[in-house]
């Protein structure tokens, strides 16, 4: 008889949770619902008793697995603990959610559990039935689980960020086994600082397309970016051609995001772009092209070029701004 | 160096995807490479060679799983440059991620390969799964969504770049490995076997086309059409797929004619700004 609990992979600084996990605690709390269990969350890492806390108060209880060999996110020592706090608690299902960390580890996670695991999922239609995009965003489609552990990654956008429980939960300590890197090690990690917003979280989201021609169009999108406080975002071809870094890509190959408001500048709207930004809430399109496929899903679209364009429209917004 | 490659053949994904009753309609649709394993294809030649243009060092066996007719792609790979190519039989529909790993874990069993590479994921199915999970059937390290590969001379571990959500993480990896690729793996320096390239070596910044050469000498390599009995598989798919839908459309929206009536909106209507 399996169990009825439902494991949330939970990310960390040593301090706080991460606000990624958020969306996966709400999937969690759905699965949980169907399955009449409690919500359990996973802290890995090293000296992370703080953020473990901090964790307890979103769910029902906290395995916390502290150990110096599990400082880096590696996919060879995280899966085998993620396991182990699958059999510990008898789990019915394991969730995070999908950010570059829980789609790294969790299908080496399930490979070892022999489960059956769910991509990306944006919607639990029951304990073992999910619905996923495919196709670039171009089908939806209903999945079933068929093996009695469930695993799945959660698409950040489509599930509310989840708020804090009445009465936060209990922290368990829980004792990896032999922790073995495989020979994997990290090198360094190169953070992209920028003082803007993350960009699956801002919302306010300016992207530009190939259009902008070269960096210093970008520069003039920033000002409207800074403007909004929003974050920066691009077209895979504006990233293909050096305009920008790709950690800003936007896209079926990039970042998925969802803001309040999405601003494709200089974007034709190719599929696999418009598979990462259509869940916006309000779109505007600006765009010199009038066949360009990104005024089909833009709320408002604006024929003209950018350089005619944008520059007034941050002199308005400024004018709106001081006078609001 | 032998690397592994597996490729999985794909509808066209520029070209308008057709679903109706609770299925998509690949009928009229035209089949390639999925492009991230193309890709994956392209980091292997590099990693033989002797820099761009250069004599193979080593071998680059493409695998697929799919209808007969995938052979038609296979081919493709092979006049780029690989060196052999396995087709095993199968439809997608009796296909999940666990199920391909485990095809894969008995081709990797038989071929021995100091490398499996592979896209990180295939743009129909955008599961993301299979390198990983083959990766811990195997009980071999991992390294996803790499950005570059540098080959140490002593051909027994790699320095690499991922992408990830956080910027770019520099890792050391130690072979035989799982690794697979996005889409900057084919810049022009991104990839390259200290034992073979020079620190110079520079390639096209995208994959390469089949040379005229290329296609006469792919139609005489080996491509082996076997089935997954054969390799001693049994049992079944872990996740069933249920049924397909249209995603809801957006409305479609209005077309202003000025940057005053667009703020105005945005404004007013809209109340973002």
């Amino acid at each position: 008889m399996p169990g009825t609990a439902t494991l949330v992979l939970l990310e960390t600084t040593t301090s706080n949770l991460r606000s990624a996990s958020l969306p996966a605690i709400s999937a969690a709390r759905k699965l949980a619902q169907a399955n009449g269990g409690s919500v359990v969350g996973l802290v890995i890492g090293a000296g992370v008793a703080a953020a473990a806390a901090d964790a307890a108060r979103y769910v029902d209880k906290v395995l916390c697995c502290d150990n110096p060999a599990l400082a880096t996110a590696l996919a060879e020592t995280w899966a085998p603990v993620l396991v182990a706090a699958v059999k510990k608690i008898d789990a019915a299902a394991l969730v995070t959610s999908a950010t570059s960390t829980g789609k790294d580890v969790l299908p080496r996670a399930a490979g070892l559990l022999g489960a059956g695991m769910a991509s990306e999922i944006v919607g639990v239609t029951g304990a073992k039935t999910f619905r996923r995009p495919t196709y670039a965003g171009n089908a939806l489609t209903d999945v079933e689980v068929l093996t009695s552990v469930v695993v799945a990654t959660v698409r950040q956008t489509e599930f509310p960020p989840a708020a804090p429980a009445a009465a936060a939960g209990t922290v368990e300590s829980l004792q990896p086994g032999p922790i073995d890197p495989l020979g994997s090690e990290l090198v360094a990690l190169h953070v992209s600082k920028s003082a803007r917003p993350d960009l699956t979280e801002a919302k306010v989201v300016v992207s530009g397309g190939r259009g902008m021609k070269d960096a210093e169009g970008f520069k003039v999108i920033e000002q409207l970016t800074d403007l909004l406080g929003g974050a920066l975002g691009a077209s895979r071809a504006a990233c293909d051609a050096g305009m920008v870094p790709n950690d800003l890509q936007v896209g079926q190959t990039g970042k998925v995001v969802a803001p309040e408001l999405y601003f494709a500048i200089a974007i034709s709207g190719a599929i696999q772009h418009l598979a990462g930004m259509k869940s916006s809430k309000v779109i505007v399109a600006i765009n010199k092209d009038p066949e360009a496929p990104i005024f089909q899903v833009a709320d408002y679209g604006l024929c003209a070029t950018w350089e005619s364009t944008v520059p007034p429209l941050i002199a308005q917004i400024k004018a709106l701004k001081a006078a609001g | 160096m032998k690397i592994l490659v597996p490729c999985k053949r794909v509808p066209n994904p520029d070209l308008k995807l057709k679903v109706a009753n609770g299925a998509v309609d690949l009928a009229g649709t035209t089949w390639q490479c999925n492009p991230f394993d193309e890709y994956a294809v392209e980091a292997a030649l590099r990693l033989t060679e002797k820099g761009k243009g250069g004599e193979r060092v080593g071998e680059v066996v493409v695998v697929s799983i799919g209808p007969k007719d995938t052979s038609a792609q296979l081919r493709q790979l092979l006049a780029m440059g690989a060196s052999r190519a396995t087709l095993i039989a199968g439809d997608d529909s009796a296909l999940d991620a666990d199920l391909v790993a485990r095809i894969l874990q008995a081709v990797v069993n038989a071929e021995k390969p100091d490398l499996v590479l592979m896209g990180k994921q295939a743009v129909d199915g955008d599961d993301n799964q299979v390198g990983q999970i083959l990766a811990a059937r195997l009980g071999w390290p991992q390294a996803t969504f790499l950005a570059s590969i540098l080959l140490g001379a002593d051909g027994k571990s790699a320095t690499v770049t991922r992408e990830v959500d956080a910027g770019v993480e520099e890792r050391r990896v130690r072979l035989p490995a799982v690794m697979t690729v996005d889409l900057r793996i084919v810049g022009k320096k991104a990839v390259r076997n200290e034992a073979l390239a020079p620190a110079t070596a520079e390639w096209e910044d995208t994959q390469r086309l089949a040379s005229l050469k290329g296609i006469m000498a792919a139609k005489k390599k080996e491509l082996r059409e076997i089935t997954a009995e054969s390799l001693g598989i049994t049992g079944g798919i872990l996740l069933k797929t249920v049924r397909h839908e249209a995603p809801p459309t957006r409305k479609a929206g209005v077309k202003v004619a000025s940057v005053e009536e667009l703020v105005a909106k945005l404004h007013n209507e809209a109340k973002v700004i």
